[in-house]
C-alpha cells in the first residue's frame, strides 16, 4: 500500500511540476473559462438576480466541462513526448498507481480552474457566492474527481490514437453526463435555498459516480496501457 | 546449473495477420552479453518490446528465472534503452532521474543519480531542462536513466543511436562494467560492428525467426558482414 501511495504520488508531482513549468494548460483552460463567462455576461442581465443564479449551475458547468477537456486531453498527450508512456508501462509503477496519480494531477488542475473561475463568475453576474463557499467547494471537488476519473481511464485508452483530441470528448462526454446533471442541479440547488431538500439524491449520485469509475479506472489502466 | 537470466520460449507477435515474431526460443545466461541482430523488419524491436513487457506476446512464454522475482517486482530488476529517450522535456535532467529513481525505489537517489549525470557527462547541464538538450544529449540522459537502478537485466534497442564517438565509447564501457558485475545485456542493433565487440553470444532475427545463434567469435568480429553468410 505504500508503495503504491508513494508511485501515484511521484507520478502526481511529476505532472503537476511539468505543468507548473510552462502552465500550457493552466493558461488555456483559464483563458477559455474567462472568455465564455465574459461573452456570456454580455448575453444575460446581470441585475435580475433570480434568474442569473438559476443559469448558474449549467454556465459554470458547461465551462468547467471544456475547460476540462483542455487539462484531460493534455494528460496523456504529455506522455507521448519521447514516448514516455512506454517508461511508465516498463517501470515498476503498477497502472492503479498511475491512474490514480494522473487522475490527481488533473483533479489538482481541473479544480484550480473551476476555483478561478468562481469569483469571475461572481463578478461579472452580480452573484454572492461567498456565502455559500463550503457547498459549492463539495461539489466541485467531486465534479472534477468525476471529470479527471472517467478522462484519465480514457485518455489511455485513447493515447496511441491519431484523433485522441478528437475521440477523448466523444467518449468522455456521454459517459460524464449523469455526473454533469447531478452538478449542475446541485449547483442550481446551492443557489436556491428552498431546493435543499432535493440535493441529498443528486449528491449520492455523484458520490457513486466517483467511486465506481474510481474503481474502473484503477482495474482497467493496466490492461489498457499493456494491451496491443 | 545456473538459471537462465531470461528464457523465451515459443514466443510469437501477431500484428492482425503479419507475424512478427514467429515461435522464437531463446537463454541467455546470466552474466553475458547477447548481441540480437537482423536487418529492418526482423523483429529485434518487437522481441525487446515483448520482454521488457510493453506489449504481451501473441504466444508463448517470457521468464527471468535467474532474477526469481514475482511479476510485480519483475520489472525493478530491468532496464531499457528504447527508440525514444523517455525522458520529460519540461523536467530537468536531475528531475528525470529523480522521477525514474524514486518509481524503480533507488536507495540514497541524490547520490547515484549525481553519479550518473557525471558519468554520462552532462554534470554542467543537471539544472537545465531535457528539452533543451541536443539528441546525443538525450541519449546519454537515457542510458543514465536505464542504469540508475542497476537493472539485473538491461535491454538496449539500437543504444549508440546519436551518440557521438566519445559518447559511443562511454556506452561500451558501461555495458561491460555491467556484464562485469553479473549483469545480463542484450543489445539490439544495426551496428555490427558495434554490437560483436561488446557481445559474448549472437542471435540472427530473420523474417521473426532465429536464424543464427550461437558464440561471438574473432573471426565474426573481423568481418561481421559474414553474420549473414552464416545466416544462409
Amino acid at each position: 500500500m505504500k508503495r503504491f501511495v508513494s508511485q501515484a504520488w511521484t507520478i502526481a508531482r511529476k505532472d503537476l511540476r511539468s505543468e507548473m513549468r510552462n502552465r500550457e494548460v493552466l493558461n488555456a483552460a483559464l483563458s477559455f473559462a474567462l472568455a465564455v463567462l465574459l461573452m456570456f455576461s454580455f448575453a444575460f442581465d446581470p441585475n435580475s438576480g433570480a434568474e442569473t443564479r438559476s443559469l448558474a449551475g449549467g454556465l459554470l458547468w458547461m465551462v468547467y466541462l471544456f475547460a476540462g477537456m483542455l487539462v484531460l486531453n493534455r494528460s496523456f498527450a504529455r506522455e507521448k513526448t519521447n514516448e514516455c508512456l512506454e517508461a511508465l508501462v516498463a517501470s515498476p509503477a503498477s497502472g492503479d498507481a498511475v491512474f490514480l496519480g494522473k487522475t490527481f494531477a488533473n483533479w489538482v488542475l481541473i479544480l484550480a480552474v473551476e476555483l478561478i473561475s468562481l469569483p469571475i463568475f461572481g463578478v461579472f453576474f452580480d452573484v454572492s457566492w461567498t456565502p455559500h463557499a463550503a457547498p459549492l467547494l463539495g461539489v466541485f471537488a467531486l465534479g472534477a474527481w468525476a471529470f479527471a476519473a472517467v478522462g484519465t481511464t480514457f485518455g489511455a485508452v485513447t493515447a496511441n490514437n491519431r484523433l485522441r483530441e478528437l475521440m477523448l470528448p466523444l467518449l468522455l462526454f456521454p459517459i460524464c453526463l449523469p455526473a454533469l446533471i447531478a452538478c449542475v442541479s446541485l449547483t442550481w440547488g446551492i443557489f436556491q435555498p428552498e431546493a435543499v431538500a432535493e440535493l441529498g439524491a443528486w449528491a449520492r449520485l455523484l458520490v457513486g459516480f466517483d467511486v465506481i469509475y474510481s474503481l474502473l479506472g484503477i482495474l482497467l489502466l493496466d490492461y489498457v496501457l499493456t494491451a496491443g | 546449473m545456473k538459471s537462465p537470466a531470461i528464457l523465451a520460449r515459443g514466443v510469437t507477435k501477431y500484428f492482425g495477420d503479419f507475424p512478427a515474431l514467429r515461435r522464437v526460443d531463446l537463454e541467455v545466461a546470466p552474466g553475458r552479453v547477447l548481441a540480437l541482430l537482423g536487418r529492418n523488419g526482423a523483429g529485434k524491436t518487437t522481441f525487446l518490446r515483448v520482454l521488457a513487457g510493453l506489449t504481451p506476446p501473441t504466444d508463448g512464454e517470457i521468464a527471468f528465472p535467474a532474477v526469481g522475482a514475482d511479476s510485480a517486482s519483475l520489472r525493478r530488476h530491468i532496464g531499457v534503452v528504447g527508440h525514444g529517450p523517455w525522458i520529460y522535456d519540461d523536467l530537468t535532467a536531475e528531475e528525470n532521474l529523480r522521477f525514474f529513481g524514486s518509481l524503480y525505489e533507488v536507495e540514497d537517489v541524490e547520490r547515484k543519480l549525481a553519479e550518473w549525470i557525471d558519468k554520462v557527462g552532462l554534470s554542467r547541464f543537471r539544472r537545465s531542462r531535457a528539452g533543451e538538450f541536443s539528441r546525443g544529449m538525450r541519449q546519454r540522459l537515457a542510458i543514465a536513466r536505464a542504469f540508475l537502478h542497476e537493472p539485473a537485466v538491461l535491454l538496449l534497442d539500437e543504444p549508440w543511436t546519436a551518440l557521438d564517438d566519445r559518447a559511443m565509447r562511454l556506452l561500451s564501457s558501461l555495458a561491460a562494467e555491467a556484464r562485469g558485475r553479473g549483469r545480463t545485456v542484450v543489445i539490439c542493433s544495426h551496428q555490427l560492428s558495434e554490437a560483436l565487440a561488446l557481445a559474448d553470444e549472437v542471435a540472427l532475427l530473420d523474417r521473426g525467426r532465429i536464424a543464427f545463434r550461437g558464440p561471438n567469435d574473432d573471426a565474426l568480429r573481423s568481418a561481421p558482414e559474414s553474420l549473414y553468410e552464416r545466416m544462409a
